[in-house]
């Protein structure tokens, strides 16, 4: 009895290793290809459950999901023969498994190593055919499509799907980035010198225009003013003449007295008079 | 209990091993199953050697006892709790099940797995700088990120927070390697691509709101392409200036701007103060000169009404009032001055007059004499405001 219970569990033990064996998943982020003896039976595998044969079948699993190659920074020179630091990146996924699988050995690193290469030389064909303004404002896209798409060509023959290429950097090389900075500088200096002096400009423009309108308001009325005296002495005159006319004769005698009295208002005035004027008829 | 006895390794132990089991492995799970039951027979066959012909019937009901505590520990390690905020992502042979939301959940361990995602809370990432210290209040700038080209072949300083979360629990886990650097490097692509179409003046003015809503729509545009799932909240430029080495520059520029404002308004003061100065003087003027015309008038009137009123008494008595007006003159006019009387007829024709020891002499006097109260009115007060305007003068 206990024979036959220790046998059960034997031959268990036995079907759960060779059951063990015998089935695969395949996981959601995975790719998977079935060999017999070495030579690759099926590869459309979609994620789930399934069997093989122990010993005679084995089973590889890729990495199904998208990946990035990230490259080292490249120096290109653009159709100007200006150097520029470029920095890259390609998104890719496993497209179709054999290929990829008899093209790389299913390394990643040796697909990155391939796929940099396509880019790097698609990079520098785009680069040699553009200006750095075409490349930094106007084309990126474009050449990021182009890019994309060549790429992608050559990219199948790996069994790769090239999702995407884009560039992450332009950057300009050192001593010209340099000189960028010397030209903003200078551009700066030519801005603020040119503020400073329109400043002073309209500043100037604003103090004359108001020095003149206060020699004129000062001038105008000072025109003024002496109209207005003109007035009162012209209406002046009028009434003295008007008046002193009824009698010129007492007028001359009025105004003749009034003026000696104020002639020697002074005690320092000395007179020197003849005793025989009119004032002096009775002083003998 | 079986699982306690020796000759296994913790595996043996369903509630060990946990809820936390990533991916099932097929292979592992078998061969923990294999240990399972290699501990098994080892147990039973140390209890055969030991007891003897009762031990078999112990076994037999150990071994079923075993087999049912088995499966119900199997069947408790299926329970997960999925917290607010997260979703569970079922699996079954690897191949995607379900999604499951917050709340008690089970699932039949070694057929299914569960992955949690946590969805509700809000990643950055950012671009150009890095945020350090205890509350990630300092912040070092990375200057490879930081620079970069505009439309204009400037270069400029931009610093940027990217806010993000995961919108799909299964695309984040099963569509793209490392999704999370997969942000950074869309979002520097973008924000590159970006400031590359737009002028310097732009970009570190008025245009950063414009530039990093732009960023936001581009960058979310690269990950759905690449299926990332994840979804951008909200894209920031923390800053966006010239580059160090010509900040002193640029700052320069800016206070020339103030310098250039600052001259214009020091003008218009100056307008403003001279301006109304001027009016105001312009306003005195006219006003002196009027009140000039009224007193010349007014003493006019006065001069000539006095005139009047007397030569009407004249006409009544022409040579008595002539006769008094002369002798009055005459009289106060002599009182008022030095006079000296010479009888030259007859007297000799050599006649000393040291007038300037007289005037010498009388000067003190007349210094200290009252001035004449008849003194001409007309004279007096015509100089009069012509000295006042003097003195005013003097005061401006």
């Amino acid at each position: 009895m206990g024979q036959a219970k220790m046998l059960g569990g034997i031959i268990i033990l036995a079907l759960l290793i060779v059951g063990s064996f015998s089935i695969f998943t395949v996981h959601e982020r995975e790719k998977a290809i079935l060999f017999r003896l070495g030579e690759i039976v099926k590869t459309d595998f979609s994620p789930g459950l399934y069997f093989k044969m122990p010993f005679v079948n084995n089973v590889r699993l890729f990495d199904a999901r998208i990946q990035t190659l990230d490259a080292e920074p490249e120096r290109y020179l653009t159709s100007e023969k200006k150097n520029v630091i470029v920095d890259a990146f390609v998104k890719w996924r496993i497209g179709d498994v054999e290929r990829y699988f008899t093209s790389t050995g299913g390394d990643p690193n040796t697909a990155n190593s391939r796929l940099s290469q396509i880019i790097k030389d698609g990079l520098r064909g785009e680069f040699g055919k553009r200006t750095i303004q075409e490349v930094v404002s106007g084309e990126r896209k474009e050449i990021m499509d182009i890019l994309t798409s060549q790429a992608n060509e050559q990219a199948k023959t790996f069994g790769i799907d090239l999702v995407d290429v884009r560039i992450k950097r332009i950057d300009l090389a050192k001593e010209i980035s340099d000189s960028v900075y010397r030209r903003m500088e200078a551009e700066r200096l030519r801005v603020a010198k040119d503020l400073r002096a329109r400043g002073a400009e309209t500043a100037e423009i604003i103090r004359a225009e108001a020095d003149r309108k206060r020699t004129v308001i000062l001038a105008e009325a000072y025109r003024d003013a002496q109209t207005i005296r003109g007035e009162g002495d012209g209406a002046a005159a009028k009434i003295y003449a008007d008046a002193y006319n009824q009698d010129k004769e007492f007028y001359g005698l009025y105004r003749s007295l009034s003026a000696y009295k104020n002639t020697f208002a002074d005690k320092g005035d000395v007179l020197v008079v003849e005793p025989d004027s009119e004032f002096f008829k009775y002083f003998k | 209990m079986a699982w306690n006895e020796p000759g296994g390794s913790g595996n043996k132990d369903p509630w060990g091993g946990g809820r936390d089991q990533g991916p099932p492995d097929l292979d592992e799970v078998v061969k923990k199953m294999q240990d399972k039951f290699g501990s098994l027979f080892g147990g039973k066959k140390g209890g055969a050697g030991g007891g003897g012909g009762g031990a078999g019937k112990a076994g037999s009901f150990g071994f079923g006892l075993i087999i049912i505590v088995a499966i119900v520990a199997w069947a408790l390690s299926g329970i997960y709790i999925i917290e607010e905020g997260k979703r569970g992502v079922v699996l079954q042979f690897g191949a995607y099940k379900e999604t499951t939301l917050p709340g008690p959940h089970w699932y039949p361990r070694f057929i299914q797995s569960v992955e949690e995602v946590d969805i509700s809370t809000i990643r950055d990432a950012t671009i150009g700088y890095r945020s350090g210290g205890a509350n990630r209040t300092s912040t070092a700038p990375v200057e490879r990120e930081s620079l970069m080209l505009t439309q204009d072949e400037n270069i400029v300083d931009v610093q940027l927070a990217v806010q993000y979360k995961v919108k799909n629990a299964s695309d984040y886990l099963f569509k793209i390697k490392d999704p999370d650097t997969t942000l950074r490097q869309s979002t520097e692509s973008a924000v590159r691509e970006i400031i590359g179409k737009n002028k310097m003046e732009f970009v570190i003015t008025e245009g950063r709101t414009e530039i990093a809503r732009r960023v936001h729509d581009l960058t979310q545009e690269i990950l759905d392409r690449y299926e990332t799932g994840l979804e951008i909240t909200s894209v920031n430029m923390q800053d966006a200036q010239p580059p160090e080495p010509v900040q002193a520059a640029f700052d320069d520029a800016v206070k020339a701007r103030e310098d250039n404002v600052r001259l214009k308004n020091e003008a218009e003061a100056y307008a403003n103060d001279i301006i109304p100065k001027a009016q105001g003087q312009a306003a005195r003027n006219i006003a002196e000169a009027n009140g000039y015309k009224e007193q010349v008038i007014a003493e006019a009137q006065g001069e000539t009404a006095r005139f009047l009123n007397l030569l009407a008494e004249y006409k009544k008595a022409p040579e008595v009032t002539r006769k008094r007006l002369y002798l009055e003159t005459v009289e106060s006019v002599m009182v008022n001055s030095s006079k000296i009387m010479v009888d030259v007829k007859g007297g000799n024709n050599l006649l000393y007059l040291p007038l300037d020891r007289l005037v010498e002499q009388r000067i003190p006097i007349t210094i200290q004499a009252p001035l004449a109260s008849e003194s001409a009115p007309v004279t007096n007060q015509t100089v009069e405001p012509r000295r006042r305007e003097v003195i005013r003068r003097g005061e401006r």
